[in-house]
């Protein structure tokens, strides 16, 4: 077996295996694969994630894919949504057959109830690492302060929550974006 | 047509058709699954969403295993996630091939520029929509900014830290310090 697939599925079975929450949850260890393998930069889960929100499919699945076409073209994409999908194959397939004993387990509710708060200070890490590299760092990867990409952000966060755009999809924020990137030439 | 083929196809539509995954994808799973096919009761698929939501793995499609599962046991389970995963494998890799060559385009880079700072505000948006969620009493609260701090300022690998915290989960259970 060729190594690359062998680590694509070590790091993404683990991915599945350990990020409760589904997609979002992913993206701490998305952050964290640079640092072991160079499959992609810190950087490209930017472009990631804007791929993922604006594709058809679950974004979990959509940046497995595309992190592993970064790692290993077609095949790696293959490999490391496989690899992330069969941990929740397996444990579903279990709990299907005691369903409701396993909804009602003291102990699976008391460590799901302190893992779901956990789990969102990692992510929240993952987007204090995504603010750094989508905006802090210029394209020569020394540090800016980028004043007007962050009133920017600012204002896109406040019309996202306006009850009259709230259900607006991700997907037409990123050509609201895509077009104030252009008029601006950001 | 063969019930696993309707299976993989039925699930086909649902992960081709809906952007976003999670919740979003829950009118779309009731109108296939519910209305259309009749193979699983509403109250099923709420069910199915609340075990998804709490296990590990990709919510939608923990659902599409469960909901597989039920039909046609294993192979159900195995064709639905199949089924479910098969339109991102195609569509993201037909982008991850030409996205390199789009993003030396100038006008390309502009647009991603925009594009990130959309993508910024969009994260800030689920952190906090998952915050209000899941940060509901004081211990909650601390899990959450120990975890923020554990992840920012040391190396702990982020697997050990969700571990970590079920066991502080059970713990506190047995301490009778949290009720569920």
């Amino acid at each position: 077996m060729n190594s690359i697939f062998l680590q694509l599925f070590i790091e993404f079975f683990q991915i599945g295996l350990f990020a409760v929450g589904g997609g979002p949850a992913t993206i701490p260890f998305l952050m964290d694969i640079p640092s072991r393998h160079d499959w992609y930069a810190k950087s490209d889960v930017v472009n990631m994630l804007a791929i993922s929100e604006s594709t058809p499919g679950p974004i979990g699945i959509n940046m497995a894919t595309y992190a592993g076409f970064h790692a290993a073209g077609l095949a790696g994409g293959i490999a490391a949504t496989l690899s992330l999908v069969l941990p929740s194959l397996i444990v579903i397939v279990i709990i299907a057959k005691i369903l409701d004993k396993f909804n009602e387990n003291p102990y699976v509710k008391s460590s799901f109830a302190m893992i779901r708060p956990v789990v969102t200070g990692l992510i929240a890490t993952a987007v204090c690492g995504i603010f750094e590299t989508a905006l802090f760092t210029a394209s020569d990867g020394s540090f800016q302060f980028p004043v007007f990409s962050l009133i920017l952000c600012a204002l896109f966060f406040i019309a996202m929550n306006l009850k009259k755009l709230n259900k607006i999809h991700p997907f037409f924020w990123m050509v609201a974006g895509a077009v104030v990137g252009l008029v601006f030439q950001m | 047509m063969n019930e696993l083929l309707q299976l993989y196809f039925a699930f086909f539509r649902i992960g081709g058709l809906t952007f976003g995954g999670g919740l979003t994808m829950l009118p779309m799973l009731k109108y296939e699954l519910v209305e259309k096919k009749n193979w699983v009761t509403e109250d099923d698929l709420l069910n199915y969403y609340a075990v998804g939501q709490c296990t590990p793995g990709i919510i939608a499609v923990n659902v599409s295993t469960f909901v597989g599962y039920k039909r046609k046991g294993i192979p159900g389970a195995i064709i639905s996630t199949l089924g479910m995963i098969s339109p991102s494998l195609i569509i993201v890799s037909i982008l991850a091939m030409f996205v390199q060559q789009f993003i030396e385009n100038p006008y390309v880079a502009h647009a991603v520029g925009g594009i990130k700072v959309v993508v910024c505000a969009l994260m800030l948006n689920t952190v906090i929509t998952m915050g209000k969620k899941s940060m509901v009493s004081k211990i909650t609260i601390a899990m959450a900014l120990i975890g923020f701090a554990l992840a920012m300022f040391t190396p702990i690998p982020t697997v050990l830290l969700v571990i970590f915290a079920g066991i502080i989960g059970i713990v506190l259970y047995k301490m009778g310090r949290l009720k569920v």
